[in-house]
């Protein structure tokens, strides 16, 4: 097939490619210059002083950001496992089964996509009270899964629609329990769609910053929150820095699932189903 | 070896008006190789799957040796099922599907190798063991299903259409294997199809069901002898039906005056009847020497290779005939000719 493509149609995915990456990756460059620069004015292209300052304070115990990593990867683990934990089953009952008022549950995981956070967010810190969850670590996992629900189903209901449950029947008359039949054969065939659903999941709790600071009332300050402090405060430089390292899990991330993205086993391929 | 015994076995769906399954009832022997024979849509795969424990009955009781395993789950009551499509395991070598069974049960895993290496090779895929199931024939993935089911030595195996998906040679071979195996280790077989022919080469009694209730059980060649009913003898390729009065041994209808041995009327007093004959058993005649033999006009021919299917008109009646090739070389449409119905091959159907 690749010998195939004419002229015009290589040109144009050159063209469309180098302007996708152009697009991603020239905003990062003024990001990255910056967090090694002593003063950067304009007009120079160019700083005219080089330090690693940004970067010292970065990795200092004053700034907080390291902390404040550890806090956020910490964070985006436990909603990421709860989304799988929630996902799954939820997945498997819409991409498996008919049940009177699917189209409706469809429709309520769905709206936190559709309906913007904040419109939800205040009325859950009113309810986030009752529970003593404002300003705790486990009410912003519990907020961030708004958002990343949604995603983990998808996937899940799109991996479980071309599932053939059979093979645990199978499974089980060949001899093994319920909690066996899951672990040898329902588990490896829904992995891709664990790990791509799972990633999703990280990732849209990673880039979360107003429920996180709603919620957290200033008290869990994640890297965005963080993020946020030093770009409004004008220190460019270590916003650069933090800037930096905030999009690593990212990059990592999208190196990582490549192969899974690009529908060689399909996790992804069925994301659409609903 | 395992006597299986299923009482009034019944099926009903929720919100289903019609059972599924209806009242099945069947005594299987030891070691015997059952067929449960139906249209799709019949119920005999939900019979399966209540057997192996993946479907709850409504109601009825299955037994194994006289102790009803209603209540033991799937996986302890030591049915393995073999499904139409496989099912092996897509991300487990062939090996590993095979051990499957071993290593639910916690066997060694020294002892798991050596059975799996005896178990392939008694399906003759000896050098097969590390192969992905994705990368075998669909005759060669029925080997391996047969295998990972024979493994664990099941009390009873259920086989879902085990021929279905094979082409011609392929289901001689898988017969052969089938039955070759089954008798070897000495498994009560419960299979299921929708095919007469499979279930006449292969199964020791054939469980006949039509419309959620069983027709008739008894051993295939019954099925073509002595019949039940109509919508019986026409499920197994019966063609001709004939309406008429039995008195003193002879069947008056439309054909004429026909001689009724014996064993073709058990069960049957004289009067009104539906008297039945196979096609093969209508044979060409060149006089009036044997008794039972009619004047027919032969109103179509139809070459089927080993055979010849004639269509006959008789008095007021059409009849099938199926004879060789070579006897009705040289006949002609609209010719008049004359054929024998032995009275010992015909039957009445009981009322």
């Amino acid at each position: 097939m690749v010998g195939k493509d004419s002229l015009g149609i290589r040109s144009f995915r050159f063209l469309t490619g180098s302007l996708l990456i152009i697009w991603l990756v020239l905003p990062l460059i003024p990001l990255a210059i910056w967090s090694f620069a002593k003063g950067w004015f304009f007009p120079d292209l160019l700083p005219t002083h080089w330090s690693m300052r940004a970067w010292e304070y970065a990795f200092s115990d004053t700034s907080g950001v390291i902390d404040s990593l550890w806090l956020t990867i910490g964070i985006s683990l436990a909603a990421t496992v709860l989304s799988i934990l929630i996902g799954v089953p939820a997945g498997r009952a819409l991409g498996l089964y008919n049940f009177r008022g699917k189209q409706l549950v469809e429709l309520m995981i769905l709206a936190p996509i559709i309906v913007p956070g904040i419109a939800v967010v205040l009325g859950i810190h009113s309810v986030f009270i009752s529970f003593g969850l404002n300003n705790t670590v486990s009410g912003v996992i519990l907020v961030h899964l708004i958002p990343t629900l949604p995603y983990m189903i998808l996937v899940m209901s799109g991996v479980f629609s071309n599932y053939d449950p059979a093979y645990e029947a199978q499974a089980r008359t060949l001899g093994a329990s319920p909690l066996k039949t899951f672990w040898y054969v329902t588990l490896p065939s829904i992995m891709p769609g664990i790990i791509v659903g799972g990633l999703f999941a990280f990732l849209v709790s990673w880039s979360q910053y107003v429920l996180t600071l709603l919620i957290g009332g200033g008290r869990v300050v994640t890297l965005p929150l963080l993020l946020f402090n030093f770009a409004t405060s004008g220190r460019n430089d270590i916003t650069g820095a933090i800037g930096m390292i905030y999009i690593l899990p990212g990059i990592i991330i999208l190196l990582f699932t490549a192969r899974h993205l690009s529908g060689r086993n399909g996790a992804v391929g069925s994301f659409g189903q609903i | 070896m395992t006597h299986v015994s299923i009482q009034s076995l019944t099926k009903v769906y929720p919100g289903a008006r019609e059972p599924a399954l209806d009242k099945l009832s069947l005594e299987i022997e030891s070691g015997e190789l059952t067929a449960i024979l139906g249209p799709s849509g019949c119920g005999k795969t939900t019979a399966m799957k209540m057997i192996a424990g993946l479907l709850a009955p409504t109601s009825g009781d299955v037994t194994f040796d006289g102790r009803s395993v209603l209540a033991d789950k799937p996986e302890h009551r030591g049915v393995v099922m073999v499904f139409q499509n496989y099912l092996l395991f897509p991300y487990m070598s062939v090996a590993d599907n095979i051990g499957f069974g071993l290593k639910m049960r916690k066997a060694p895993k020294p002892e798991i190798e050596r059975r799996v290496a005896d178990m392939l090779e008694l399906v003759k895929l000896p050098d097969l063991g590390q192969r992905r199931p994705s990368e075998l024939s669909g005759g060669q993935q029925q080997r391996v299903a047969l295998a990972r089911a024979l493994i664990v030595q099941p009390k009873v195996l259920l086989l879902d259409e085990p021929l279905s998906n094979l082409d011609a040679h392929l289901r001689i071979e898988m017969r052969d294997l089938i039955r070759s195996l089954q008798q070897q280790m000495g498994i009560t077989t419960i299979f299921v199809t929708h095919d007469q022919e499979e279930a006449v080469v292969l199964a020791d009694k054939v469980a006949l069901i039509l419309d959620g209730t069983m027709k008739q059980f008894d051993r295939p060649e019954e099925f073509y002898k002595r019949p039940v009913d109509e919508a019986t003898a026409r499920f197994f390729g019966g063609r001709n039906f004939v309406q008429g009065q039995l008195k003193n041994g002879v069947f008056e209808s439309g054909l004429g005056k026909l001689a009724v041995s014996e064993q073709s009327t058990v069960g049957n007093g004289e009067g009104a009847g539906t008297l039945t004959f196979r096609p093969e058993n209508v044979h060409l005649a060149t006089d009036h020497s044997q008794p039972n033999t009619l004047p027919a006009n032969l109103v179509k021919q139809i070459y089927l290779g080993t055979q010849t299917r004639l269509q006959l008109s008789i008095g007021s009646h059409e009849i099938e005939a199926i004879c060789n090739p070579n006897e009705v070389e040289g006949l002609i449409n609209e010719q008049e000719i004359l054929v024998t119905i032995p009275a010992d091959a015909v039957w009445l159907l009981p009322s």
